[in-house]
């Protein structure tokens, strides 16, 4: 075995995760009041988003601390890759949920209530005269009558940019692999312009839909399949963006080198996924 | 390593004991102190909701109305399996794991301490927030754990509450099942490859697996139930195109998994117990951990059988019907495997062996009583009876629980270093077992006679069995205060030896009895192969 495994490393006690539960106390209490109609809610909320923004950048500060200072031996460096390894594959799993509402939609509710396989008296006593057609607000035509965004255009350019900031971030991982620092930092600061254009662009969309095309979240299930799959991509987006700025920022004041770069590859696993959902998006949400 | 690191890592304080005072608890990252707050945690939880347990069966011991409301009676439900199955079930399982998986593959500590603390400490936020709903305008949730809709998205100010303690309590489970993951991937001593791993660790691993791929969509299931009531989608409307049965189908991808979550540690902590007290090592070793494995991958293709009634296609029942049937397959090779250990073993019959010996018996009736329900055909008359009731009660209470009850007194004395009340231990037993036959055994007659689950009052015909399965809830639950004496008078017995039992195998018998505050500082090549695996 590696020499580096001779001893163990344990971090010592932390107050950083019980100031988490605290900021998600807050959080959740707040969401739920407001969502119950108390306006109080809402600044219970905003202090539970400030506790648990404190707690993040702490948190992160001590682990970047830690790590620059060589307090991580390599079997800590593969801990925290398996762990993003696996919170990557929870995130996959949430989104297979939404995937599989957009698929039993369009494959098994809209045509059962169009009449199909054993619900012609479903169709006939309770949803007369509806079609089964995609895209649908469902034969109660929740939200009234809207246009699509079709796969053309802003979705394809927006397709076109993550594709792009994919292959951008992997040329600065291979730049930081070089120990070529302008090109790393060069190419990292245009994926995460990159990320940004795209969560703008996104939110043009959204104006467009919601202004132009009657298209809302309440535009029965496509509306919902729509917003929800993309908001939760763009929500990604945001994050990872984020994500790339802080990354970005450290290599500025000179952190990572060719074999330690955990948080670069961390990001850029993550920024692959979200390109990867979106790929998915595209594929059956604009497309097809 | 190079001096640098080495010398930064001395003066990082590696030996620090545990901190004085409440610090210690709410700023901990050792495994042992956050196992133990998920197993005291996890008690209490096992009392709040058996408490509401015996409110259940407190009404329903005579026909006809008697003490609550049939509304406040539906939140008993719903509330009380809640919190059995997230906050006492789930968390003692993990506190388990935080205890004994570092030592027994020799780590020093969870792969990730810090977030391990925060996956405890989500808990009692997620659990108060729960229990919060209680006092509401509206009262708790009362749709029964499943949450279906529409009937859920009736709840009152406890709606936004239930959906975000699901969230928390989803997160708390990721955030645990990572740092299993990793532990066992990541901190095994060097020579101990996958197949020489204790089955407890083999059953967690894959139990872990299951919590990542199907917590999160848990989580899109009650985030959709959330936009719906809030924010104007269609996801269970028909009207707008989607389907309440939609919920059901990702519940249920949830659901069933998680039911194996709740038993496949279980698997792991009697195949350690048996072979101890059978003298024997367990036979077998390899294909538990390959029925393990294919128990997984089938719950990921049962779900339906959970909804043969509300409306399938004719192949879909059938699919769901024998993919069911196949878990039999492996779950028949592990209780095969475990009679065959005891077979002319020199066995003994302590409390731990007893737990185990009842979870063999016991769930194997809850496993019987499986198989009558996956049967599409038979199914739809047992649906939503007190047949399902009785069916996952015994594979849940003498089935989960018992085997959580056999781990504390099996390893109680690593724990302490003391020798717990032996006699106390099977008074605990015995009753236990007495009084949980006594609760559910006559669920199977009330349901099969037709007696429907989640009702306050039933017909006069019902009344004998529900008089004897409330007073067998009532004697379980003070046969539970036999384990709180024996908990609170666990340091009172003789010092436990090192290895406490006569023949354990596993390095968790290797390290001294109270286990130290930290175990392993390096990897313990050597002592695998001597003394854990000779």
């Amino acid at each position: 075995m590696s020499h580096a495994q001779d001893k163990y490393y344990v971090p010592h006690g932390s107050h950083w995760p019980i100031v988490g539960s605290i900021g998600l106390l807050f959080l959740m209490l707040g969401v739920s009041t407001w969502l119950n109609g108390a306006d109080f809610g809402f600044w219970v909320m905003m202090a539970g988003v400030a506790i648990m923004i404190f707690m993040l950048t702490g948190w992160f500060g001590t682990v970047i601390n830690e790590s620059e200072g060589g307090l991580y031996n390599p079997q800590v460096d593969k801990s925290f890759r398996m762990g993003m390894f696996w919170f990557i594959f929870s995130e996959v799993m949430f989104f297979a949920a939404f995937f599989g509402a957009l698929f039993y939609a369009r494959n098994m509710s809209v045509p059962w209530l169009g009449g199909e396989s054993n619900n012609f008296f479903t169709n006939l006593l309770l949803w007369e005269g509806y079609e089964a057609t995609w895209p649908t607000g469902g034969p109660g035509e929740v939200g009234g009558e809207f246009q699509t965004m079709g796969p053309l255009g802003l979705p394809l350019i927006n397709t076109a940019i993550l594709l792009t900031s994919s292959v951008t971030i992997t040329i600065a991982h291979h730049a930081l692999i070089a120990g070529k620092r302008g090109i790393l930092s060069t190419f990292l600061a245009l994926t995460f312009i990159l990320g940004f254009i795209f969560v703008y662009m996104q939110a043009v969309e959204y104006v467009h839909a919601y202004q132009d095309l009657n298209l809302r979240l309440d535009s029965g299930i496509y509306g919902s399949t729509f917003f929800m799959l993309t908001g939760f991509h763009g929500m990604h987006v945001t994050i990872g963006a984020i994500m790339l700025t802080i990354i970005w920022l450290r290599v500025i004041r000179g952190h990572f080198t060719p074999d330690n770069h955990f948080a670069f590859e961390a990001t850029a696993w993550y920024w692959h996924f979200v390109d990867a959902v979106w790929v998915g998006l595209y594929v059956f949400v604009y497309w097809m | 390593m190079t001096t640098a690191v080495a010398d930064a890592h001395d003066a990082h304080d590696e030996h620090h004991g545990p901190e004085k005072g409440i610090r210690r608890w709410l700023f901990t990252t050792n495994h042992k102190d956050i196992g133990t707050m998920y197993l005291v945690f996890s008690l209490i939880m096992f009392f709040v909701g058996g408490a509401m347990a015996l409110v259940i069966r407190s009404e329903l011991m005579q026909p006809g109305l008697q003490f609550v409301h049939p509304e406040f009676f539906n939140q008993m439900t719903t509330m009380h399996a809640l919190i059995m199955v997230f906050g006492a079930v789930m968390p003692a399982f993990v506190g388990l794991a935080n205890w004994m998986i570092p030592m027994m593959i020799g780590a020093p500590d969870m792969a990730l301490p810090r977030m391990n603390n925060w996956s405890f400490w989500i808990l009692p936020v997620a659990f108060g927030l729960l229990l919060a709903t209680l006092f509401m305008p509206g009262g708790a949730p009362a749709s029964g754990w499943t949450m279906y809709p529409p009937l859920v998205l009736q709840t009152g100010d406890a709606f936004p509450f239930l959906i975000f303690s699901v969230h928390l309590m989803g997160l708390s489970s990721i955030m645990g099942a990572i740092n299993i993951i990793v532990t066992i991937l990541n901190m095994r001593a060097p020579d101990m490859w996958l197949l020489k791993m204790p089955m407890f660790v083999w059953t967690w691993l894959i139990t872990a697996y299951l919590l990542i791929a199907v917590m999160p969509v848990l989580a899109g299931a009650v985030t959709m139930l959330l936009t719906d009531q809030f924010f104007g989608t269609s996801f269970f409307l028909a009207a707008g195109g989607g389907d309440p049965v939609m919920f059901q189908h990702i519940f249920w991808f949830f659901g069933h998994p998680e039911v194996y979550i709740m038993i496949l540690p279980a698997f792991g902590i009697v195949s350690e117990i048996i072979p101890t007290f059978s003298r024997k090592p367990l036979f077998g070793h390899d294909s538990m951990v390959y029925a393990a494995s294919s128990i997984a991958f089938l719950s990921f293709i049962v779900w339906a059988h959970h909804m043969f009634t509300v409306g399938m296609p004719l192949s879909g029942q059938m699919f769901f019907m024998f993919a069911t049937m196949l878990i039999a397959v492996p779950t028949g090779v592990k209780v095969f495997n475990w009679i065959a250990t005891m077979w002319k073993g020199a066995m003994t019959f302590e409390t731990p062996m007893l737990f185990s010996l009842g979870f063999v018996f016991l769930f194997t009736i809850g496993g019987l009583s499986g198989l009558m329900l996956a049967i599409a055909p038979a199914d739809i008359q047992y649906h939503d009876s007190y047949f399902v009731v009785a069916h996952f009660h015994y594979v849940l209470v003498p089935g989960s629980i018992f085997s959580l009850m056999a781990a504390a007194y099996y390893w109680l004395p690593k724990w302490t270093g003391y020798m717990y009340n032996e006699t106390a231990g099977k008074w605990h037993f015995w009753t236990s077992t007495f009084f949980v036959n006594l609760t559910f055994f006559p669920m199977h007659f009330l349901g099969l006679a037709g007696m429907p689950r989640r009702i306050p009052d039933y017909s006069t015909q019902f009344a004998d069995f529900n008089f004897m399965a409330s007073v067998g809830a009532i004697g379980f639950g003070l046969s539970q205060l036999i384990f709180v004496y024996v908990l609170l008078t666990a340091k009172k017995g003789e010092e436990a030896s090192d290895r406490v039992w006569e023949a354990p195998k596993g390095l968790e018998w290797t390290v001294p009895s109270p286990a130290p505050y930290h175990t392993f500082d390096t990897p313990p090549v050597k002592r695998v192969h001597e003394e854990a695996f000779e």
